[in-house]
């Protein structure tokens, strides 16, 4: 009997396993009624859990906005929170259906990882953060410094480069996640952090005086951070990449969330119609019904507002637009055209 | 030979029968067999299954099995290194840094453990009501609170509770070396190191070139310890020939210390000590918080155990021994040296094994405060750099079993030695 039982449960498991792997993503996604989104386990600003415990921030924003687009319920959503280490093997195996979690694109994660980058949501660089009383001005000053890093990142790399091509020496203290980070590096076992700048900015935010730390001038590196999703499933990837486009063509158009249900009646601009899914039939062909994009803004608002809701002007962290500013505004956003 | 059959063979093997199928299953004879056959197969059945599935799968992802990696370029620093080692060198190069960390915390939390472990399951049978409560109190809050606990307790005492190294600087500094050469700050303990004069050079072994004079030192070390066990045993042999025991005590320590100290003096040896240099101490030893984190978590988290285990060594050895020693006028120390202890390790050696394997195997726990080793290089950071989940796992796997068997195996050879001789 017991033998029996053993079998079966086997064979269940395996042709289980077996239609699994027949189905595409978004049929997973919708069978299960929610989206499973890799964030960050902590990083105010980008992702990190409120005081209530629901998710906010920019990089959990635009896992909201395709939750929005395919469920048209924003908080259909649930976030697994993963390290630096973990967050690749995690979204290889399926276990995160995308990536949304301030992830570097480079080569390697793109082509021997075989993920495929859905696009920029922010154009970072590397830094370095310093305790303002170190005196220290410049990231050639910090020779033979201690230096707090997160592990399994491109940071850790550069790190390494900088300090190589410069010909100066460094203690390298390996940390898990950016929380630890901080305390070690607030507790004094390492003179500086490093890791992107955006992150450095939300990090000295949430420190008690943050005008006791400096970020030195220097960005040592090319930081372009994107939500990513595995190779294989084509359509999966365009419907991650096109809410991405929606988000920015929507500040380029002037869509925001206070007038979007106004303008998906219809207007006068056809390509506002075609992002609205009032012509064109665009939603259809992603496999998403014609509003897919005009619920992902009315969800989170278009990508400036967004970008200031969570990182920007109206948060305590306050990133300028700089580099993450539209194209048309001397920026390097630019949406695909939608047609 | 004769064709006539053996009489005591026919009485004891039954008369040939003829062999039939259902034999394999009815025959007791033949059932073990056919059990065993059948789970092999099942077994083998269940391995290609995985196989297959491992590979199909990494077929549908794209993805190829290959051990390629370990000769890219590794690209990340790290901190600890026993052997040369930089960011330009290899993933396997980065492995073995980390092998060696792994190797060298195993063998030092080993030792820490073994002592505490030791002189703590002896002082816990002490009849000293003060004495024996203090260790069980030692024993009872470090076994019952788990490791990761305790390593991370010790490295948040490092970071947080020692000064940083600008408060020995200045006119009126807050924190002082102390012996003016050991400097104990939240980035570590920096001890003096010995630097020689004379450099003998290295030998290049391919993998790794150990300085000369290390070894030079080392071959020293151990010619005075065999002629230190040559001279016991010569005095054994003269107090059993004649009753009386030459003295030995002055011999054993020129025996040791003389010629070690030549070496020394003639290659030149200074103490380097550490001293404030820019942002931190420079020279000298570094002991890095993760790794003195580990070493203490480790050895006293082990340690408790061990004197359990050292406890119940002594208290298998019945009371009689102890009587009998003092009937024959030893002295406490000495029926403890010399008739306890040498009993009670047939008891205590097995378990020990087991803890010092635990131990090796509890090193895995280094990435929890950073320590980098085997773990946190090839299974950490390369498996993430270059995406080989399943190729860094295996070798992970297969180092650490290879370690653990290693370790195993030299500890039963000290076993069979120290085990009852039974002729």
């Amino acid at each position: 009997m017991k033998k029996t039982v053993f079998v079966g449960t086997f064979a269940a498991t395996a042709l289980v396993a077996g239609l699994a792997n027949a189905q595409s993503t978004l049929e997973q996604v919708i069978d299960r009624g929610e989206l499973i989104c890799g964030s960050n386990t902590g990083q105010v600003g980008f992702g990190a859990p409120d005081a209530d415990g629901v998710w906010q921030g920019f990089d959990v924003g635009f896992c909201r906005a395709v939750a929005a687009a395919i469920f048209d319920d924003p908080m259909a959503v649930s976030f697994v929170p993963l390290t630096s280490q973990t967050r690749f093997s995690a979204l290889a195996s399926g276990e995160v259906d995308v990536l949304s979690r301030n992830t570097t694109w480079t080569f390697v994660r793109d082509v021997d990882l075989q993920f495929n980058f859905a696009g920029i949501n922010y154009y970072d660089g590397q830094g370095f953060m310093v305790k303002s009383d170190l005196g220290v001005g410049s990231a050639m000053e910090l020779d033979g410094a201690t230096v707090c890093i997160e592990t399994g990142t491109t940071t850790e790399l550069n790190l390494a480069d900088f300090f190589r091509v410069n010909g100066m020496s460094y203690e390298p203290v390996p940390v898990d996640t950016a929380a630890e980070a901080q305390q070690q590096y607030l507790a004094g076992a390492c003179d500086v952090y490093t890791t992107d700048v955006s992150a450095l900015a939300s990090s000295r935010a949430s420190f008690a005086t943050p005008s006791d730390h400096t970020i030195l001038p220097e960005v040592v590196s090319k930081e372009p951070l994107g939500p990513a999703v595995r190779h294989g499933d084509d359509n999966w990837y365009d419907i991650i990449k096109w809410t991405l486009m929606a988000l920015v063509a929507a500040e380029e158009l002037g869509v925001t969330s206070e007038n979007v249900a106004e303008l998906a009646e219809g207007s006068d601009v056809p390509e506002i119609n075609r992002l609205l899914g009032v012509e064109g039939g665009f939603g259809a062909m992603l496999g998403l019904d014609n509003e897919w994009a005009a619920r992902a803004i009315a969800a989170v608002g278009n990508y400036g507002e967004l970008f200031a809701n969570t990182i920007g002007d109206n948060s305590p962290i306050g990133l300028e637009r700089g580099m993450n500013a539209l194209f048309a505004d001397g920026g390097m956003m630019y949406a695909m055209p939608f047609r | 030979m004769s064709s006539k059959t053996d009489p005591r063979q026919t009485a004891s093997v039954p008369a040939k029968s003829s062999f039939t199928l259902s034999m394999l299953l009815y025959d007791q004879r033949y059932r073990s067999i056919t059990i065993q056959i059948f789970a092999l197969f099942v077994l083998m059945l269940g391995v290609a299954w995985l196989i297959d599935n491992v590979s199909s799968n990494l077929q549908l992802l794209g993805r190829t099995f290959g051990f390629g990696f370990l000769s890219q370029s590794a690209g990340y620093d790290i901190n600890q290194r026993l052997i040369e080692y930089d960011s330009t060198m290899t993933h396997g190069r980065a492995a073995l840094v980390g092998f060696l960390n792994t190797v060298v915390l195993a063998i030092l939390g080993c030792i820490l453990a073994t002592v505490i472990g030791v002189v703590a399951g002896v002082l816990r049978l002490s009849s000293n009501w003060i004495v024996s409560r203090l260790v069980g109190f030692y024993v009872e809050i470090f076994r019952n609170i788990p490791t990761l606990i305790w390593i991370l307790i010790f490295g948040a005492i490092m970071a947080e509770g020692m000064p940083a190294p600008s408060a020995f600087r200045g006119e009126t500094p807050t924190a002082f070396m102390l012996f003016d050469a050991v400097a104990i700050t939240n980035r570590g303990v920096f001890v003096p190191s010995i630097l020689f004069a004379t450099e003998l050079g290295t030998v290049n072994l391919g993998l790794i070139s150990p300085s000369l004079n290390w070894l030079l030192i080392i071959a020293v070390l151990l010619a005075s310890f065999y002629a230190a066990r040559a001279l016991v045993s010569h005095a054994n042999r003269v107090q059993n020939a004649t009753g009386v025991r030459p003295t030995t005590w002055w011999k054993i320590l020129a025996l040791i210390f003389v010629p070690i100290s030549v070496v020394f003096i003639a290659l030149g040896a200074h103490l380097q000590l550490p001293e404030l240099r820019g942002f931190n101490f420079a020279g000298g030893l570094h002991l890095r918080n993760s790794f003195i984190a580990m070493w203490l978590g480790l050895g006293i988290y082990t340690g408790a155990f061990i004197a359990e285990i050292v406890r119940g060594g002594i208290l298998a050895i019945s009371k009689g021994q102890t009587e009998a020693a003092y009937a024959l006028g030893l002295q406490p120390g000495r029926t403890m040296r010399l008739v306890i202890l040498p009993q009670a390790l047939r008891v205590i050696i097995p378990p020990l094994i087991s803890q010092y394997l635990n131990l090796t195997k509890n090193t895995s726990l280094g990435l929890a405060v950073g320590y980098m080793d085997l773990r946190s290089t090839l299974g950490g950071i390369t498996i993430n750099q270059t995406g080989r989940e399943l190729e860094g796992m295996m070798l992970l796997m297969l180092i650490y079993l290879a370690l653990s068997l290693t370790i195993s195996a030299l500890m039963n050879v000290y076993n069979n030695r120290v085990k009852l001789k039974e002729r």
